[in-house]
């Protein structure tokens, strides 16, 4: 590209003048700044724009930062025109002011970070007391729950992702059959396989894996609706037309989220069994002997036992997800952090719960 | 007022017969007018009339379903590369929210389009978007983050974007929108000195009759009833003679009757 500009050094008493020509843009800017700015430019002995046709926002910066790195600079020669543009960058730059102070030393942090982790641990309990709050306005009659919206978030929560559960349950059974039939085939207890297959559906795999699901496809949609109405003050519209965001939110969506979870359980315990059979009949096993097996080896206890789990599951995802979503700040990022945070907490929330019904279960003797 | 370029000045946006349509709805249609260099354009006209439509068409954010529009002499809907970014060189739009992004301070949203499309230095970036913060007014919130500023602020620090990259032509959507009148008069000085001083060309959606009156070299009025032009010239001119009887009611602020 041909230039647009030139620069003419000429040398005088006291260093050297800068003749500039032409037109002073971000082009001129860009080829001259190291030169005439770098570490070892010299103090120049004074700068002439009588050659400058034309000059922007860039070529002002570059014309103002030699100045600035030269206070008391004489500038000669420019037209009333170009005195009038500099000018008004002139009196528009500011230089940033000083940097703050240093950072806070570590303890200080350490210090803040445990603060923060507490208050964040009472605002979630505080955010726990006013579902049960609102919950017990509900129960008490005092305030309403909308049973249209809660089947709406069932529908959502729970039919909607029947074709996902079923998938994965019959893979699930098909894998878990196919991997545990190897070792039992060495102490010809093939048969058995019906009997782990289901106890495992029934006590852990299913409530888990349909909670991880919940987690993934809800939990993190709870959070980003709530959240992007928080961002738009829809919350906050809510709360001074008289209604109460909690009951008009959240609980919808944990009903929802607790009436789904034990059917998509049952949806990943059937489809989880169905999976394991077709294995068996492929190991020569009928399918009636597979049906009786499974009975045999369960009890009512497991699939009760199995449903309260999902039940909870369903609880725990949904409080996460509507708190986080409560609890969105402002920006674009917020919503996105919110929905991450829902996936993450509900999966350690639901493996930590997993195991103390574990221990409660062994406890009970169940 | 900004000193009206004359009648024979160059024209930077040309606009023929344009029309949008979303489906079968049509917003406007059979829009014609020119912007000279240096100019305060206004483009005005009751709510759902189009006004910020006409301006998405000519940033090039909706097609045209008819007509032929050019800016700075290039056709907007050229397909060619080249082009399109002389368009986007020399083009700045400052959107009714702001659109500043989130995750950046206000020095780092003016510094983006510099770092980007130029090879400045970064000294020279921070020099001039400090700078244009300052033509702004915001030159003491250059840290800020977006979300920490009030909407006038944002508005403005919009413009400071738009302007990043010395553009010949601004196009602002509603500048003065939900703004108090002090701070959209302010706007309306910013806006014509930065005319005046600079030799900008202005493309301005409004409603906002004070803004009108105060910065406006020349109007076009769209209606939603006519779906499309039908007023232009010169704002007071308009004021005083009009005699369409909505470029009367919008004018005088009377209900239409």
């Amino acid at each position: 590209m041909a230039e647009r500009f030139s620069l003419t050094e000429t040398t005088a008493a006291g260093g050297t003048r800068l003749a500039f020509a032409g037109e002073l843009d971000a082009q001129a800017a860009t080829a001259l700044w190291p030169k005439l700015l770098g570490r070892d430019a010299k103090r120049p002995a004074g700068i002439d724009l009588s050659g400058v046709t034309r000059c922007d926002g860039a070529g002002a910066a570059l014309i103002q930062s030699i100045q600035a790195a030269h206070p008391g600079l004489a500038v000669t020669g420019a037209s009333p025109a170009l005195s009038r543009v500099l000018a008004r960058f002139a009196e528009a730059h500011r230089a940033p002011a000083a940097r703050s102070a240093a950072p806070d030393p570590l303890p200080t942090r350490i210090g803040q970070a445990v603060i923060a982790g507490f208050s964040a641990a009472g605002e979630g309990i505080g955010f726990i007391g006013s579902v049960v709050v609102s919950t017990l306005a509900v129960l008490v009659g005092r305030g309403k729950l909308r049973l249209s919206e809660c089947a709406a978030q069932a529908e959502a929560v729970g039919t909607r992702a029947l074709p996902l559960i079923l998938l994965l349950g019959f893979l699930i059974g098909l894998i878990l059959a196919f991997q545990s039939a190897i070792p039992m085939r060495r102490f010809g207890a093939e048969v058995f396989v019906a009997d782990l297959v289901s106890i495992a559906l029934m006590r852990e795999l299913g409530p888990l894996m349909s909670a991880v699901i919940l987690a993934g496809r809800s939990g993190s949609a709870f959070a980003a609706e709530i959240g992007t109405m928080k961002v738009n003050q829809e919350i906050d519209a809510l709360y001074v037309m008289g209604f109460d965001p909690v009951q008009f939110l959240v609980l919808p969506r944990i009903v929802g989220a607790m009436l789904a979870m034990p059917v998509l359980a049952v949806a990943m315990l059937a489809s989880g069994i169905a999976g394991m059979t077709t294995v068996m009949t492929g190991f020569g096993f009928p399918v009636s002997a597979i049906l009786r097996q499974v009975t045999r080896a369960t009890t009512p206890e497991d699939l009760f036992g199995g449903l309260f789990k999902a039940m909870v599951f369903g609880l725990t995802v949904a409080l996460i997800g509507c708190r986080r979503g409560m609890e969105t700040g402002t920006g674009p990022k917020a919503v996105g952090e919110s929905a991450t945070a829902t996936v993450v907490g509900s999966i350690v929330a639901i493996v930590l719960l997993d195991g103390m019904f574990a221990i409660l279960f062994n406890l009970l003797g169940l | 007022m900004s000193t009206a370029p004359g009648a024979d000045a160059e024209r930077v946006i040309e606009a023929d017969k344009v029309a949008v349509r979303f489906g079968a709805r049509t917003i406007f249609q059979d829009v014609s007018f020119s912007v000279r260099r240096g100019e305060i354009f206004v483009v005005l006209g009751g709510s759902g009339c189009g006004k910020s439509t006409l301006l998405r068409l000519l940033v090039g954010l909706v097609p045209a379903a008819a007509g032929h529009a050019t800016v700075l002499g290039v056709p907007i809907d050229s397909p060619d590369p080249a082009a399109q970014r002389k368009i986007r060189r020399n083009t700045g739009v400052m959107f009714q929210q702001g659109a500043m992004f989130g995750s950046f301070s206000l020095l780092q949203n003016v510094m983006l389009p510099l770092v980007e499309f130029t090879r400045l230095p970064h000294d020279a970036a921070e020099w001039i978007a400090r700078t244009k913060l300052g033509l702004v007014g915001l030159a003491d919130f250059a840290g800020f983050m977006p979300s920490e500023i009030s909407g006038g602020m944002l508005k403005r620090a919009a413009i400071a974007r738009a302007m990043a990259l010395d553009p010949e032509i601004l196009f602002l959507d509603e500048p003065s929108a939900g703004l108090d009148p002090i701070t959209s008069a302010g706007l309306d000085a910013l806006i014509t000195s930065l005319s005046r001083d600079l030799g900008i060309t202005f493309v301005v959606v409004t409603h906002e009759l004070q803004s009108i009156l105060a910065i406006g070299d020349r109007v076009i009025m769209l209606d939603r009833e006519a779906k499309g032009m039908i007023a232009e010239g010169d704002p007071r001119k308009l004021r005083d003679e009009a005699t369409h009887p909505t470029v009367r009611a919008f004018f005088r602020r009377e209900e239409l009757v």
